[in-house]
């Protein structure tokens, strides 16, 4: 058996008429850290989507840990547990982030849950204090926090994070990145994440993939895509550091 | 004084029996955005099942006693009626989630002329009635309180504690409120989005089942349009307390049952639709999300 957990071949998704990835191919190892940076529209979070089959592929084929998932309806891909902490968060704003949490234990059925959330806790103390407060009120930085929590809680097989530090405050951007890293180093937790703090983001990976109008056009390991010129000038220098 | 106090309690018992049928409309709005207006219907048709098992229960088994009766009567009704709701959603509904906002709407009127529609040719279009299952009345500081009243308010007090538990401290109705409040989300976190809201439908049915039931026992009479005007009232009563809202739906039915009630004892019966469509009216004008219901706007 390979070491290869996801595997994206050829992949192409449309929105109607329009076409939003073109022939994208991705591979992520067991392990690994795999970060996506490209620009806004770039279709980094359709494709991340694709792989949860909403939207589903038009052409190409997803494989997880050996099986053709690209048929799959959405709640089927996340039972072969494949977690995502979506673009824009997704919080349910009227549950409290203890139902929060619980609902991203909802595939065991809460079995492992009051060991987990104590993990979650440890790793985000915000969320402890504000477990009996309903989602909504949160703040963006909370929210966050909330959603790569209840992410975590499905015991995933591999992590897809959308844009962890979207809109957040330095610190609590590296407050985020560390935790990543540390599931990683700790648990071998697999991730997958699209940034476009394109530096935070490759110094964290081990391989990352850069795409552009919905194609992947470079790909090699961080420390190679934060010292390639192109790179650089397109997402680096003059953009957030 | 006690006539007043009588007043209340008959209101009480219609409240009952329109937050039961309430709590369906309510529902079904919350998780996939529509009214389901064949849900009155399925109301009518939870009672013809209870009244056909009567007749049949009656007739094979002479002196059954009453208390199981109507729980085969109920439990009938609930079946029946679920089945017919799950079939609905599942060939008239859900084919036409994602199209535009009216589709769905309108194939619910249709549905709705098509159950009363089914039942006339199938039933026969005459009242149906059932000689009284329970005549038992109480008097208690003279007010008079029928045992019918009893049991129906006991009935709805119980199932409203049930449901009030399955929504909000089950896995099952976690996943209906994540269902309500992003689908695509709960997709994604492993829940079967369809069969959450299959089993929605099901609920529904099953409370406008035992509504349809008490509804038989209290009035003695049934007929195919009795769908049309406690189902028009029950969606009053579930707009009225805020649609979306489960608490708001019965507070919603208990002040529709109340204002007919009064409205009937003190000034012209003929009028009571016009005061209980008043009233939503003038409460609509100051609160146009209903009494319990949340604004539109969300905090993100």
């Amino acid at each position: 058996m390979s070491d290869t957990l996801l595997s994206v071949q050829g992949v192409e998704t449309y929105y109607g008429n329009i076409r939003a990835l073109g022939g994208v191919n991705v591979d992520v190892k067991k392990g690994e850290i795999v970060s996506l940076i490209g620009a806004n529209g770039a279709g980094k979070s359709t494709l991340m989507m694709t792989i949860c089959g909403s939207p589903q592929a038009r052409t190409g084929t997803i494989t997880f840990d050996g099986e053709d998932i690209t048929r799959l309806p959405t709640h089927l891909i996340a039972r072969r547990r494949i977690a995502q902490s979506p673009e824009g968060r997704r919080i349910f704003p009227r549950m409290t982030v203890y139902e929060n949490l619980q609902m991203g234990a909802s595939l065991d059925n809460l079995k492992y849950f009051d060991e987990d959330v104590e993990k979650i806790f440890t790793l985000f103390p915000r969320l402890k204090e504000r477990q009996a407060q309903r989602g909504g009120t949160l703040s963006g930085g909370e929210q966050q926090m909330l959603s790569i929590g209840r992410a975590l809680m499905a015991r995933p097989k591999l992590l897809l994070l959308d844009e962890p530090s979207l809109g957040l405050a330095p610190l609590i951007i590296r407050q985020i990145f560390d935790a990543i890293k540390v599931l990683n180093e700790e648990q071998g937790l697999t991730v997958f994440l699209v940034e476009q703090n394109a530096f935070a983001a490759l110094k964290l990976s081990h391989r990352a993939y850069v795409m552009v109008n919905g194609q992947v056009t470079m790909s090699g390991s961080g420390k190679e895509l934060l010292a390639n010129p192109e790179v650089r000038a397109a997402y680096l220098e003059g953009g957030r550091h | 004084m006690e006539y007043f106090v009588q007043q209340l309690v008959n209101g009480l018992t219609l409240g009952s029996i329109y937050g039961l049928i309430a709590i369906g409309y309510t529902m079904v709005y919350g998780i996939i955005g529509m009214i389901n207006f064949a849900h009155g219907d399925i109301f009518m048709l939870g009672g013809f099942a209870a009244l056909i098992v009567f007749l049949l229960l009656t007739s094979i088994f002479a002196g059954l006693p009453v208390v199981l009766l109507l729980l085969v009567m109920i439990a009938a009704a609930m079946l029946t009626a679920s089945l017919w709701n799950w079939t609905i959603e599942k060939v008239a509904y859900r084919p036409l989630r994602g199209s535009f906002r009216l589709a769905p709407l309108i194939t619910a009127i249709g549905m709705s002329i098509a159950l009363s529609n089914f039942i006339q040719v199938t039933q026969g279009p005459r009242n149906k009635p059932i000689p009284p299952l329970v005549s038992s009345v109480y008097n208690v500081f003279g007010i008079s309180i029928s045992l019918k009243q009893i049991i129906i308010m006991i009935l709805t007090v119980s199932l409203l504690t049930i449901f009030w538990y399955i929504v909000n401290k089950t896995a099952l109705g976690r996943a209906q409120r994540a269902t309500e409040q992003d689908r695509k989300m709960a997709a994604l976190l492993g829940i079967d989005v369809d069969r959450t809201i299959s089993v929605t439908f099901v609920m529904g049915a099953s409370l406008a089942a035992v509504a349809g039931t008490m509804y038989l026992m209290y009035y003695g009479v049934t007929v195919f349009t009795d769908g049309f005007v406690p189902g028009v009232k029950a969606f009053t009563a579930a707009v009225l307390g805020g649609i979306g809202s489960l608490p708001g739906a019965v507070l919603g039915g208990m002040l529709i049952g109340l204002i007919e009630s009064l409205w009937s004892a003190y000034f012209t019966i003929d009028y009571k639709d016009v005061a209980t469509f008043s009233i939503l009216a003038i409460v609509l004008i100051f609160k146009p999300s209903g009494i319990l219901g949340r604004p539109e706007v969300e905090k993100v």
